[in-house]
């Protein structure tokens, strides 16, 4: 059995780095802790060059310098990232835990059979991890603990059953994951790696230490394993994004809405659905929430379409007032099978498939804008206009037919042919009986044309259609 | 000019007019199915990644009955003949009458202002096997935005026109005007080739009693 483990060291930065637009370069700082002593969680690069630090005092920080941006650390909001991030993983390996800290653990030796050797899928995961936004330190072992510990120092590190022991072994004392004044005791000793920690002799070390070094150094080791709890996925996907300053226009909401969009794409590949209608809700300060319905005709899953379809429904909202909060909440989300392409497909251009010209088309048009002409057995012109087959007959039907007939004014319509008596519904109370003619207007229009049964004269004649 | 340009390339295109009408036609045209029009016509049919004007002098003319064959040889394969806010309702029997798949049509409902856009995206898309539309107060640069969607889509576009229109230059490569007294058509511009001097039959329905 193979284990991964994907090591997020910056999430709580990440996530909040990921909601903004263009983050890089920016000197940020995550504050925590009470109005009163308010320190700094974790900084980037650009806010450590001004000399800021973890730990470190907001007072003090503010004193160095006031070219940063602060944003509130918020550990529940890093839990949610971790679940979603574990939802994208479970797409790997049916085998995912969040139970080791600030780490998604994976099995991965079932899944080298479906994505190749592990080279490839660990270049997969990085690509996806990197576009989805989260930094990340990736290392493969026999076990997960090994995994764990192993990517404290290293990244893109992969041992085997055999390497196992020498690359444990080099693991300075102080980043092996043992608990810290335990690795402190040890360092007193004089031991510097864990190598020279397996080396001692077991009852001693057991009389020194609480049982749960022991039990963690053969956990490491594989020699006594320690099952973890698996992740499940969640029934729906719901997705946040707060702002800090309220925001009036909804092309301020894209970016959001770009994010939510892959971030339910990721949600959905690891569950291998789709979706069929999602939420936006868009929350206001002072008054109700709004909420925008994305309805699909069929599932998908595709980032750029859910965008698109989004965007085109968000344009088309009207915003009762500025937006702090926008989420994305989707509930329906069925198997998801996704379309064949023909082998043979002789149109090479085909870069937008129907259905999401279709959805497309559907968001900005409305609902119902799209339709086909279908079939049914009806002989009232006026009930198969848009669901219509005539009956076998080879007497000729316009082309067009007017929504309603009206009067056709033109005193010198000439009469082509007819009349041809269509009588029908008297069983549902909507019964017709009228003359059709085919008659040609002063303009050299073939119309179609009826009169009431039994009255061929042409001044009473009504339009219903162009033989066009 | 550096850059090394293939004469058959620009020939093929149809770009580079020449006086002697060239032999070979280029692939890319959809027959209209009118022999004399299909004769008339430089690649022999309507552009197949082009806009085609077709002006009225008013509904009812015959407007349909000119692209049905084209239509009924597009709608073969599999793919979506997209109509875009039509004037009126197309009536089922009369186009399966015609040979056309009546589940390869899309209806679109729009306003005017939105049935630009969604003509010019389903040009775009290379989704539709062909697309109608019926621009209203188009203007030039409209009616380029629909031809260059077209060409980006390789689609071909249908517009139906009032006769008015005429008078005004347009950036679609082939117009037809359908004229009723008699019934015939005459083509307006077509690139690659002169414009055809005598109009062209195109009789009128033959009527069934």
């Amino acid at each position: 059995m193979q284990w991964a483990c994907i090591l997020l060291p910056q999430l709580a930065m990440d996530g909040v780095l990921r909601r903004l637009e263009a983050p890089d370069g920016a000197a940020i700082a995550l504050v925590e802790g009470p109005v009163q002593r308010r320190t700094l969680h974790s900084v980037t690069p650009a806010a450590r060059m001004l000399g800021l630090q973890p730990g470190q005092s907001l007072a003090a920080a503010q004193a160095l310098s006031t070219h940063f941006r602060t944003f509130e650390h918020d550990a529940a909001e890093v839990e949610r990232w971790r679940a979603l991030l574990a939802a994208w993983a479970y797409r790997f390996s049916s085998q995912v835990s969040t139970e080791l800290p600030h780490a998604l653990l994976l099995e991965v030796g079932h899944s080298l059979q479906l994505f190749g050797p592990w080279p490839r899928l660990e270049a997969r995961m990085r690509e996806e991890l990197h576009a989805l936004g989260f930094r990340h330190r990736i290392v493969a072992a026999p076990n997960p603990h090994a995994a764990r510990a192993l990517a404290n120092v290293h990244d893109g590190l992969a041992v085997d059953e055999h390497a196992l022991n020498t690359a444990l072994g080099q693991l300075p004392l102080e980043r092996s994951g043992l608990p810290q004044p335990v690795a402190f005791a040890l360092s007193r000793m004089g031991l510097r790696t864990l190598r020279q920690v397996f080396a001692l002799p077991r009852d001693a070390l057991a009389r020194r230490f609480p049982a749960h070094v022991l039990a963690y150094l053969d956990t490491v080791r594989g020699d006594a394993p320690a099952p973890l709890a698996c992740y499940r996925p969640p029934e729906h996907f719901e997705g946040r994004i707060e702002f800090d300053s309220e925001v009036e226009s909804s092309q301020a909401l894209l970016f959001p809405l770009r994010r939510l969009a892959q971030d339910l794409t990721a949600f959905l590949a690891g569950r291998d659905g789709g979706v069929q209608r999602f939420t936006l809700v868009l929350e206001h300060e002072r008054c109700a929430h709004s909420e925008v319905e994305v309805g699909l005709l069929t599932p998908q899953r595709d980032a750029a379409m859910l965008f698109e379809l989004g965007r085109g429904r968000l344009e088309q909202a009207r915003l009762p007032a500025p937006v702090r909060g926008f989420q994305l909440v989707a509930r329906e989300l069925p198997p998801f099978v996704p379309a064949a392409l023909d082998l043979f497909e002789t149109r090479a251009q085909q870069d937008v498939p129907w259905p999401q010209l279709r959805e497309r088309l559907r968001a900005r048009l409305g609902d119902d804008a799209v339709h086909g002409i279908g079939h049914s057995p009806e002989h009232r012109p006026e009930r198969i206009a848009m669901a219509g087959r005539a009956t076998s007959d080879a007497r000729p039907r316009p082309g067009w037919l007017l929504a309603h007939a009206i009067p056709l004014r033109d005193h010198a319509v000439q009469v082509l042919a007819g009349p041809e008596r269509i009588e029908s519904g008297w069983w549902d109370g909507g019964d017709i009986r009228r003359d059709y003619y085919v008659v040609e207007t002063s303009l050299g229009q073939r119309a179609w044309a009826y009169g009431i049964a039994g009255d061929p004269s042409p001044a009473h004649f009504m339009l219903h259609g162009w033989f066009a | 000019m550096s850059a090394v340009v293939a004469l058959d390339g620009l020939l093929a295109s149809r770009r580079l007019w020449r006086g002697k009408p060239s032999t070979q036609a280029p692939a890319d045209a959809v027959p209209t199915g009118w022999a004399a029009l299909d004769a008339a016509l430089p690649g022999g049919g309507w552009p197949a990644a082009a806009l085609s004007e077709v002006l009225l002098p008013a509904d009812g003319v015959g407007e349909l009955r000119l692209v049905w064959p084209a239509l009924a040889q597009l709608a073969r394969g599999d793919g979506v003949i997209a109509i875009v806010a039509p004037p009126y309702r197309p009536y089922a029997p009369a186009w399966d009458a015609a040979g056309i798949r009546a589940d390869a049509l899309q209806v679109l409902d729009a306003s005017p202002r939105d049935a630009l856009w969604a003509s010019e995206q389903c040009l775009r898309s290379g989704a539709c096997r062909a697309v109608l539309c019926w621009p209203q107060k188009a203007d030039d640069r409209a009616l380029r935005r629909l031809q260059v969607a077209a060409e980006t889509g390789r689609t071909p576009g249908f517009a139906f026109r009032p006769m008015q229109a005429c008078a005004n230059p347009s950036p679609a490569p082939l117009r037809i005007a359908i004229e009723t007294a008699p019934h015939r058509l005459r083509v307006l511009k077509c690139r690659g080739a002169l414009v055809p001097p005598a109009p062209i039959a195109f009789p009128a329905h033959a009527m069934h009693g």
